[in-house]
């Protein structure tokens, strides 16, 4: 525009603004307070050229809400993860929210039983896409020292996918955070976990497959409820 | 029916029965036969004769804390084992024992006697299948309602698939008022809720504002700790499973009951080296626990994330330094063995003093800290003082015990009226606070925090002076135990929550034939709908706050 004309005064206001930030922050005597790591990467322009998918994961990886979610012992260390000392909010990870609605992170903390399997495969569900699941401790991986158990779900990915495993009875908060930061650069780098068979799913009542447990148990469950029907024989 | 502890008259001391024969005579006929438990004596009687039983013994012997209510399935019967023992005297012990026959297990139930009875006979009945008449609410407790078969009684084919249903709940009060009454609404909370501490679910019924109705409905976690015991060996195997009863920290309380049981039962010494090793670990966990117990509270109450709860978390994280320093876990410590503990103390060891001296110095300042923070607070105070009140005589109905119970007054600490380990060697204080309510119980934590620092103090003090080649840390124990067939015993030490009691029936082999875990988060649990009946919502969930429950503890 005016800039073509020779003029004594510079009436372009924008180019103003930009030489001057350029001289503060990447010129000469630039001051050295300016220097965050995005800066350092792209220099002072306003603008980053990007793919939007691939902005849209490194979004992700860098805010994480995490469900409050405490099943069992490995959750006191999950709380520990949180707290001062290990302080897992450094990582861009560390805000607990209370609701399955505004968490993107489920850390799955502790042995899942088949009375709670249900309810926490309708916490997972009612959580937005995409989400993400840590499973924490031995328990969630085999169902850890309980895994003979008659009660015990053999890991959690019997009834939800998970996409990191953080093994330990129970891990150390520094296993945890490693486990989250592995799943913060899984998701930068766009990787998504494969896809698993879960064996419990919830299913209504009648599209079972008729067999003596479901007639036994006809005049207590609806036909329209929802249910979850463990093979026992079948677990690892 | 009466709760009031009969009193003798005019001053002049009564002598209760308290010797095998004389509560035989007490009894007189109820009693078919006699037994030796290795903690006390056994009396056998009818099925249909356990209220008069249990009547007669609370109110003519004093018997007031039914502690424990075991069952099991034996080749030929079924039997119910009524432990019971007293709030005054905790070393008069008596064993009520209900054989029923194997086709029509039923026996009366001791509900109407002992409230606490509800939820142990509820459980027996889940999990053994013994019924039990005359009970209010006969249901399964820990498992869900569709659950087929009672996977501790023999037979129990754990490979049967089993069902489990997502329903919405149903308002249980919903048919039950009065026609202009208004209607009563159903909040439902949990079991995913942040203020349960854990997978606990409490149906509650308001009336207007007002709680009319809570049903807290457990077995989210249970993992079948009792069966992973009776499945292990004594003398390794089972050890690791106490850590993760009560997982708040608490490790070496819980080590400590299977211990005495175990130890008790295979007459076995525990050298004194040894012993006050396990005291003062022990207390540290106590700490550990307390110190968890009143972050969440404080959380509770009001909503505060950043301030007390981390403050705690601090005071937690240096605990763990210590635990972790002796037992080389953070958690899941595994120390105890047998007749002692597994590994002396860290090398250096002057080092590993200075480090719980530094502890300890601190210590009064955190605890001022707290007291400023919380109990000095108007608003906790106007939040917790006279909400959530457990008057006494309800407590010791329902068994509760530890801090709940010193809360509501009751003097009764395992560690000096049934002592073990140094405890009664050393100086320190039970502490009782007679409020009764969720302000009461937390000042008891507070101040057992710095009892205990007290008790580590005097450990560190004997242990600096010990005399290096008497540094013994463990008794001769044979590899492989195997305590006589049908010796039965009932032991139970003061973990943090309370009474954590162990019952183990030997059965000739290395493992044991039965094992069963009273856990004082159980009992304790059971008197939640008494504080908070006719209560808000939120004193609700203080009450459950201060009544400190860990979920791994209540559903084993
Ligand atoms: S992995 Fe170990 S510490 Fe974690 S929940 Fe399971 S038993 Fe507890």
């Amino acid at each position: 525009m005016s800039s073509e004309r020779d003029t004594p005064f510079v009436t372009d206001d924008t180019q103003v603004q930009t030489e001057t930030r350029d001289a503060r922050m990447t010129g000469a005597g630039a001051d050295n307070r300016f220097n965050s790591k995005l800066r350092e990467a792209f220099g002072s322009s306003p603008f980053i050229l990007t793919k939007f998918d691939q902005f849209m994961n490194w979004v992700r990886g860098s805010s994480m809400f995490m469900l409050q979610f405490g099943i069992a012992c490995c959750s006191i260390e999950m709380m520990h993860t949180y707290s001062v000392k290990h302080d897992l909010d450094r990582f861009a990870a560390g805000v607990p929210r209370a609701s399955p609605r505004q968490a993107d992170v489920i850390i799955v903390p502790g042995t899942i039983v088949s009375k709670f399997a249900p309810r926490m495969k309708r916490v997972y569900d009612q959580m937005p896409e995409p989400k993400f699941v840590v499973g924490m401790g031995s328990c969630t991986i085999s169902g850890g020292p309980f895994q003979e158990g008659y009660n015990v779900i053999k890991g959690a990915e019997e009834v939800i996918p998970v996409d990191i495993h953080v093994p330990g009875c129970p891990p150390r908060p520094e296993a945890l955070i490693y486990g989250v930061a592995k799943l913060q650069q899984r998701i930068a780098e766009g990787e998504s976990s494969p896809v698993t068979v879960k064996p419990y799913e919830l299913e209504q009542f009648d599209d079972l497959e008729q067999d003596e447990i479901v007639e036994q148990l006809a005049d207590q469950i609806d036909e329209d409820d929802l249910v979850m029907r463990y093979n026992w024989a079948d677990s690892p | 029916m009466s709760l009031e502890e009969p009193t003798p008259e005019d001053g002049a001391v009564e002598v209760l029965p308290t010797e095998g024969d004389e509560i035989a005579e007490l009894l007189g006929d109820l009693v078919v036969d006699r037994e030796e438990h290795v903690n006390a004596p056994g009396f056998v009687i009818r099925p249909d004769s356990v209220q008069e039983t249990l009547r007669r013994l609370r109110d003519e012997a004093g018997f007031d804390h039914l502690s424990c209510v075991t069952a099991e399935e034996r080749e030929d019967r079924y039997e119910s084992i009524y432990h019971l023992t007293s709030f005054d005297d905790r070393q008069r012990e008596v064993s009520v024992v209900v054989p029923t026959t194997k086709d029509d297990p039923v026996s009366e139930s001791a509900e109407p006697v002992f409230r606490t009875a509800d939820w142990h006979e509820r459980e027996a009945y889940d999990l053994i299948g013994i019924e039990y008449d005359d009970h209010p609410d006969l249901r399964r407790i820990l498992l869900p309602d569709t659950w087929q078969g009672h996977p501790l009684s023999q037979n129990y084919d754990q490979d049967r698939p089993q069902i489990v249903t997502l329903k919405e709940w149903e308002n249980p009060l919903a048919d039950d008022h009065r026609e202009d009454a208004g209607d009563t609404m159903y909040v439902n909370i949990g079991p995913h809720h942040p203020a349960t501490h854990g997978v606990l679910h409490v149906k509650t019924v308001l009336d207007g504002e007002q709680v009319a109705d809570v049903d807290p409905d457990i077995g989210y976690l249970h993992r079948c700790e009792e069966q992973m015991c009776q499945t292990k060996t004594y003398r390794h195997q089972i050890m690791p499973y106490p850590d993760r009863w009560d997982y708040a920290s608490s490790g070496l309380l819980n080590e400590w009951a299977y211990a005495r049981a175990a130890e008790d039962l295979n007459d076995i010494e525990v050298p004194e080296y040894a012993q006050i090793i396990r005291t003062m670990g022990a207390e540290f966990c106590r700490i550990a626990s307390h110190m968890l117990a009143v972050g969440t509270f404080a959380l509770d109450v009001y909503g505060d994330f950043t301030a007390i709860f981390m403050y705690a978390m601090r005071d937690r994280e240096k605990v763990q330094n210590v635990l972790e320093e002796l037992t080389g876990q953070r958690m899941m410590f595994n120390y105890f063995r047998l007749g002692g503990v597994v590994w002396d103390l860290p090398e250096p060891r002057e080092e590993f003093f200075e480090l719980i001296r530094d502890f300890l110095e601190d210590l009064p300042e955190a605890v001022e800290e707290y007291h400023d923070l919380i109990t000095g607070n108007e608003i906790l105070q106007s939040r917790t003082i006279d909400t959530g009140v457990l008057p006494p005589e309800v407590a010791k109905s329902y068994g509760a015990t530890g801090p709940v119970a010193r809360g509501s007054g009751i003097d009764y600490d395992l560690r000096r009226d049934d002592p073990y380990g140094y405890y009664d060697e050393l100086e320190w204080d039970v502490i009782t606070e007679d409020g009764c309510d969720n302000f009461s119980r937390l000042l008891v934590r507070l101040k057992e925090v710095e009892e205990s620092a007290k008790i580590i103090e005097q450990c560190v003090e004997l242990l600096e002076d010990w005399p290096e080649d008497e540094r013994n840390i463990q008794a001769n124990v044979p590899r492989t135990l195997r305590p006589e067939d049908d010796k039965e015993i009932y032991r139970a030490v003061e973990a943090a929550k309370g009474e954590l009691g162990i019952y183990i029936r030997a059965d000739g082999t290395e493992k044991p034939g039965r094992f069963k875990i009273r856990s004082p988060c159980f009992s304790n649990l059971q008197t939640l709908p008494e504080m908070s009946a006719g209560e808000y919502i939120p004193d609700m969930v203080a009450s459950l706050g201060s009544l400190d429950i860990v979920l791994g503890e209540v559903d084993r």
